[in-house]
């Protein structure tokens, strides 16, 4: 097992190597050059030629790349360009806000879709089958930032009951020591400010949550149904047991295996659903900070936060694949 | 037996002989597509997309305006934006810049499906040519084919095309060939593992047998072997492809004017007027959704028809 995961993290290395050759390409062959996206509308001749010379530009790309390699390993990602500060300490204040969100989208998508695949594949062609088809349909073609602005059109101006814009009311004052919000309430015991914390997640959490709840009641159905027919499910139901113990025992822990993985995969597209979804509640974490720097050409941080994005999409398909091979024995033994 | 046809269309009776006599020598398409036609979701599908092609190639024709033109400048107040009825002349109101709702929903459905048409042949292109030299020569070849494909897969696709676009700045061509490459990883990966399961088959090895090259038999056996996960792939991505392209217009990498006729940049305006005229975002959003669905539909009985496995079902 051991060895599996650290064959699985050197293999990590050589990627990650390749994706910063390819980044620092990118950053290259920005339209005008590196100087120009920093000066913006100050880009004069000099002023380029200044700043070429100042990081060092004009020299040998071979040379820049080792130059910028040496930072990368020192955990020096540059500074944005839109607030000065440095790219590390830009992702790690948002970072918390992120997985906030992606908890509670995934806790919607997971507590919700398991249950309803489930459901559908036990009544198979009935209605509550149909009806669950067509609504992870409907689902997986309803863009991210429309639903978004349903929600926040629903829960806003039709009946306003829940908070659409931002992480926190402003007009709380709260105490923060970890950046997750809601855990800092409940760490400080101010339970008003973990609660209103909480609320503004449900919304945005709903809508990036949507996709993914899709795409999990449709694979747990599928594989419920394969599973369902099994030989070993019908012995199981021939031993007089419980239906509850098959269900739980023999189904669910079967039809699990492609789910987990589904799961696991789903976290990529939170990332990317996240921009959206983060722009339009005004929801300040990495996504929406994503948002401002593609806009304005911050490559500091597109770079940095792509290095970021891509060592966590790994590191979690890592993960999946070492849950995958807990559950089923079978794997391991390939 | 074939001179009793049921009446035409008949999904409610399901008859025993097929339309189609399945003589030994129909190919897996034509079998396929005999499947297509009597399954429902297809129909819908194809309906769909048909009714959404139609309106984009007929754009011309059928929008009362330009995409660009604002007929309405006049009728419209900071805090009044007619909605649908609300003003002569303008069937489903106007927006916030005095242009046609209508038109420019209609203008945008040719914006929207040409960027995703073009970008996902872009993708399938690049894919498939990429996915033969890989699963086609195996050894470094596919060793150094596949570890870029790796590197490209280990970020999120919509903020690989994201990055291309901010290289190639903003515009519809930009939002192109952003989504095109960003695809690209995901056809190499996907026929060249349908071609690497297609190299033990015994066809293949009576080819081998019979003296072929080594190319004939990757281009005339192997591959039209394989293609078929490839093209369900490119049918239901069409449908991210519409998706993506209104998702970059969204966050404003689409380039053009505030006013240019394409579902995400309506999206992206409307924003500001969900609290009075929400038909803005509507409309534009229910448009690319049912796009969305219309692909998809007809992507996933592709799939059904062209899997045997998931027939039986």
């Amino acid at each position: 097992m051991l060895r599996v995961i650290g064959k699985r993290i050197a293999l990590l290395i050589p990627t990650l190597l390749g994706l910063s050759v390819l980044l620092f390409l990118w950053v290259r062959s920005l339209p005008g050059g590196p100087a120009t996206a920093l000066l913006g509308d100050r880009a004069t001749p000099e002023a380029v030629a200044r700043i070429n010379e100042l990081y060092g530009f004009n020299r040998p790309l071979i040379e820049q790349y080792f130059i910028y390699m040496g930072k990368l390993l020192q955990g020096d990602f540059g500074t944005s360009l839109l607030t000065g500060r440095p790219v590390l300490e830009e992702f790690t204040t948002r970072f918390p806000a992120t997985v906030e969100l992606a908890i509670v989208a995934l806790v919607f998508a997971v507590g919700l879709g398991i249950p309803l695949g489930y459901w559908a594949a036990r009544h198979y062609g009935r209605w509550p089958d149909h009806s669950s088809v067509v609504l992870s349909l409907v689902g997986i073609t309803v863009p991210v930032f429309f639903l978004a602005f349903i929600l926040k059109w629903l829960f806003a101006i039709q009946l306003p009951l829940l908070p659409t814009d931002g992480r926190q009311n402003p007009r709380i004052d709260a105490t923060h020591v970890t950046d997750f919000y809601v855990l800092d309430g409940l760490l400080t015991r101010e339970w008003d400010a973990a609660w209103d914390a909480f609320l503004h997640l449900i919304l945005p959490g709903i809508a990036l949550g949507t996709i993914p709840l899709a795409i999990i009641v449709r694979i747990t159905r599928a594989s419920v149904l394969e599973v369902q027919n099994a030989d070993y499910v019908r012995t199981a139901r021939a031993k007089g047991l419980l239906e509850r113990t098959i269900r739980n025992r023999f189904i669910l822990r079967n039809a699990m295996l492609p789910v987990t993985t589904t799961i696991g995969l789903q976290l990529g597209l939170l990332i990317s659903g996240a921009v959206l979804t983060e722009t339009v509640f005004a929801f300040s974490g990495i996504g929406r900070f994503l948002r401002d720097a593609i806009f304005n050409l911050d490559y500091p941080v597109l770079q940095g936060f792509i290095i970021f994005i891509a060592i966590l999409y790994s590191l979690i398909n890592l993960v999946v694949d070492v849950t995958y091979s807990l559950i089923d024995p079978r794997v391991r033994v390939q | 037996m074939t001179t009793t046809l049921p009446p035409a269309g008949g999904p409610t009776a399901p008859s025993p002989n097929p339309e189609a006599p399945e003589t030994a020598g129909t190919s897996l398409f034509r079998d396929a597509f005999h499947r297509l036609r009597r399954n429902p979701q297809a129909i819908a599908g194809a309906v769909i997309v048909a009714l959404f092609l139609l309106v984009a190639v007929l754009a011309p024709v059928l929008a009362p305006y330009g995409g660009e033109e604002l007929p309405g400048r006049t009728s419209i107040t900071p805090t009044h934006i007619p909605g649908p009825g609300e003003a002569p002349g303008f069937v489903l109101g106007l927006d916030r810049f005095g242009g046609d709702l209508l038109s420019k929903l209609i203008w945008g459905a040719q914006a929207s499906l040409l960027i995703g048409i073009i970008s996902t042949a872009m993708g399938l292109v690049g894919g498939m040519l990429l996915g033969i030299l890989a699963g086609g020569f195996g050894g470094w070849v596919d060793n150094v084919i596949m570890r870029v494909v790796d590197i490209l897969l280990s970020v999120p696709n919509l903020l690989l095309a994201v990055s291309i676009a901010a290289v190639l700045g903003q515009g519809p061509y930009a939002v192109m060939i952003a989504i095109g490459v960003a695809q690209v990883p995901i056809f190499a990966r996907l026929l060249r593992s349908s071609m690497l399961s297609q190299r033990s088959a015994d066809y293949v090895l009576a080819a081998r047998t019979l003296g072929l090259s080594k190319g004939t038999i990757t281009m005339n056996h192997v591959l039209p072997n394989s293609v078929g996960p490839v093209i369900v792939q490119a049918t239901l991505t069409l449908a991210t492809a519409v998706i993506d392209a209104a998702a970059l217009s969204f966050l404003g990498l689409g380039g053009g004017r505030p006013q240019t006729a394409e579902w995400g940049r309506m999206l992206t305006y409307a924003q500001n007027e969900l609290g009075i005229a929400p038909q803005l975002a509507f409309f534009p959003g229910i448009c690319i959704a049912i796009t969305a669905l219309g692909f998809t539909l007809l992507g996933e009985s592709l799939r059904e028809a062209l899997d045997p496995k998931s027939r039986q079902k």
